[in-house]
Formats: structure tokens, sequence, C-alpha cells
């Protein structure tokens, strides 16, 4: 064969071995009274996830590391944290994809409340969540199939995707500043209902979200639109229920 | 962060976050949009007129403005742009204020502040704009504008 002068390093697709620097945010509510950031060298392959080099910390060098990961796999939601100043889901980010040149850091999402190391309290998320009503009210009578055409059903696809990670609402600057504002989760819950035709009380949301919090606080900032793994146009989704609010209806 | 008993609301119970005051929100957001395309098409004009036309930066002095002033067109044009513009301006700084301060008593200063420079401000401006005299009857000579003496 004409590449018998190969080193085996360069084949196609051959998985690399290389050592990266891991900075790490550290809190323990117990002993430190600030945040701190911590550097672990880990050695890792091209195929691995940034969720792999935590997992090598926690399993290998310090078993006090705390964080949540649940499905591994981009799913559950379980959290987004912020790695190299990004929001992103630590088991879908490969560390290959990164600048391995420079350390990693990788911090708690921000502007929820921080309770150890990466994880944060996500009970103000998930009570804004709440607050949409995110599930579906029909007033009929359920005695036939709910028939929806193909166009009806696409009006909503993009936010039935959610996986409520809060990656968009902590990348939120307006939601940083005082935590009170709904945030593009809540928002992209309520489109995925305001919007579906078998549903009947989109009006009650688009009261909901015509708040001093609601929709009007939205500065079309975009960050929400980066940070969503889903890939979801989180931005859209909020301008679409502002014009519904203007408009009266959906 | 308190982490006590999280009650999750039976499905259907009405939405409870407290409102108070009236909500003016989404009438804020139109304004801006609204306000915010006239205002592109006037302040152009205005910069236009005032340092392209004619002989440019150069020709700007008292007498130009009282000129511009002294024609009911540019009057009403002013009007526009300045309570335009000044509103849109002071509703811009609320939000700003909304964003970044949490405390109600610090809020409500600010917000009385706000309102009451622009209303000052919307009120002399208004006044100037429509009672502008150049040359004021019987005033001292040494104060006002050479040009009055040939008028
Ligand atoms: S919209 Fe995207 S970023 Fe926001 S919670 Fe849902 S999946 Fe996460
Ligand atoms: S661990 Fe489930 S989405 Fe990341």
């Amino acid at each position: 064969m004409a590449t018998a002068t190969d080193s085996p390093t360069t084949e196609v697709g051959a998985v690399q071995e290389f050592t990266v620097t891991l900075i790490v945010r550290r809190f323990n509510p117990e002993i430190d009274a600030e945040p701190y950031w911590q550097d672990f060298d880990v050695q890792m392959f091209s195929t691995d996830r940034v969720l792999d080099a935590l997992h090598k910390i926690k399993w290998d060098q310090d078993g006090t590391l705390a964080f949540r990961r649940s499905c591994a796999h981009g799913i559950c939601g379980s959290y987004a944290m912020r790695i190299n100043g990004r929001n992103r889901l630590a088991c879908k980010t490969l560390i290959k994809d990164l600048d391995i040149t420079k350390p990693i850091y990788v911090e708690a999402i921000k502007g929820l409340p921080l309770e150890k190391d990466l994880i944060v309290d996500m009970e103000p998320f998930f009570a804004s969540y709440r607050e949409v009503q995110p599930f579906l009210q029909a007033s009929s009578k359920p005695t036939k199939e709910r028939i929806q055409t193909i166009e009806e059903r696409a009006r909503f696809d993009d936010t039935t995707k959610c996986i409520l990670c809060a990656a968009c609402t902590s990348s939120c600057p307006v939601f940083w500043t005082d935590g009170q504002y709904f945030g593009p989760a809540a928002i992209v819950n309520a489109h995925r209902f305001i919007f579906d035709s078998r549903d009947d009380q989109a009006q009650v949301r688009l009261d909901i979200l015509n708040d001093k919090e609601g929709v009007w606080r939205c500065r079309t900032t975009f960050n929400c639109t980066e940070a969503c793994p889903r890939g979801i146009e989180v931005t859209k989704a909020i301008a679409e229920v502002k014009s519904a609010i203007l408009r009266g209806k959906p | 962060m308190t982490t006590t008993d999280v009650t999750i609301d039976s499905p259907r119970s009405p939405h409870a976050r407290t409102r108070r005051g009236i909500n003016l929100e989404k009438w804020g957001w139109l304004y801006m949009r609204i306000s915010g395309v006239f205002l592109v098409a006037l302040i152009f004009g205005h910069l236009l007129v005032n340092l392209v036309l004619g002989e440019g930066v150069s020709q700007i002095d008292f007498g130009f403005v009282a000129g511009k002033l002294a024609d009911p067109f540019w009057q009403w044009y002013d009007f526009f742009l300045l309570w335009l513009a000044l509103i849109h301006g002071a509703n811009g700084m609320r939000t700003i204020i909304n964003d970044y301060v949490a405390k109600p008593q610090v809020r409500r200063i600010l917000h009385g502040a706000l309102l009451a420079s622009t209303g000052v401000l919307l009120a002399l401006g208004t006044l100037v704009i429509f009672t502008f005299d150049p040359c004021p009857a019987g005033a001292d000579p040494a104060l006002i504008a050479s040009f009055c003496g040939d008028l």
C-alpha cells in the first residue's frame, strides 16, 4: 500500500490522545466563603466530551467535585454549564471542538443561586416555567381524536424540542439583573402551547406573558438562541409571542 | 433562595404573580418601535438640513437657528423631534433603571427624578420652540444679536 510510511496517528479517523487542563469554579458552601478556581490536568481522547473530563476528575482525582447529570446524552437537560464562557451541555460538547491548547474553563450557569461547585438551585427557573401553564388545556371533551394538520403541527414544532436545561434563561442578561423576568425557557414552553391548535387557553398564557416581567423585557440579545443546545430559535419564538399579544390572538 | 417545601399548584389554578398598578409595557414597547421609525427620518432630515445642505457646518450660528425657529414648518418639525426623542430616551432610561436597580425605594426615587426632568425639559423645549424671539423688543442692545439693529 502507498500509505506504508504513514504513522498510525495520521490515520483518518484515528482516536487521538491529549492532555487538557480544566479550570473548574469550585464552591463548597460549608467551607468556602467565596467560589474559587481549581486546575485539573486530565488525559483525554478526541472522542471525549467535557462530561467525560468531569467524570475523570470526579472518579480519579477529586471525588468532592459536584455536578448534575443523568442521561449523559443531551436529552434529560440535567443541566447546562458555562464552558469557556458559553452555556453548553457538558454531555454534548466534544473536547476536541474546544481550543485544547488553552485551559478549558468550566463553571456553573449564571443568574441562578449557586449551591455547590457546578450545581445551581433550579427552582426559580422552574417556578416561571410552571407559571405559563405548560400543559395542554382543551375545553372540548375527548370523545374523538383531535386532528391536526401538518401545517398546524409545524407551527410549534421548534419549541417542542426544549429539554428545560436552562442554558437559555441563564445566558440572558435581563434575567441576570434581578431574576424576575420569566426568561426565555418559560416563553418557549408557553409558545409550544399557545400555537398548538388543540389547545384552547392561548389567551390565558398571552395574558400571563403580557406582564411587567413578561415578553416585553426581551431585548433581542440573541444570547438564548446562541446558547440553546437543541438549536431552538428562542428569540424568534419570543418575537412570535410578542406579535401574538399585539394581535390579541395566536 | 430558601429551599422550603415546593408545592406544585394543581393544573389550571389561576396565575398568581402579583400585579400592581396598570401595565403599559406593551404600549411602551410599541412606542419605542413606532417612534424609532419616525426618529430615523426626522434625525436624518435634521442633520441634512443643518450640516450638509447650504453652506454645510459653517452655516450654523445664532442667526441660522433663529431663522429656522421663525418658520412654522421647522417649529413643528423640532416639536416632534423633541417629544418623540425625549420620551423615547426617557423610556429607555426607565428600562435601564428597572434592570439595574433592585431596591424598590431607590427605583422609585430614580423613576421620579427621570419623570420630573423629562417633564421639565419637554415643557421648556416646547416653550422655546414656539415663543423664541431673537430680538426681544426693548432689550439692552449689548445683550442681543448684532443683526437685530438692522431689522
Ligand atoms: S429553549 Fe433550549 S436552552 Fe432553553 S431550556 Fe429549552 S433546550 Fe435549554
Ligand atoms: S446529562 Fe442529560 S442532558 Fe446532559
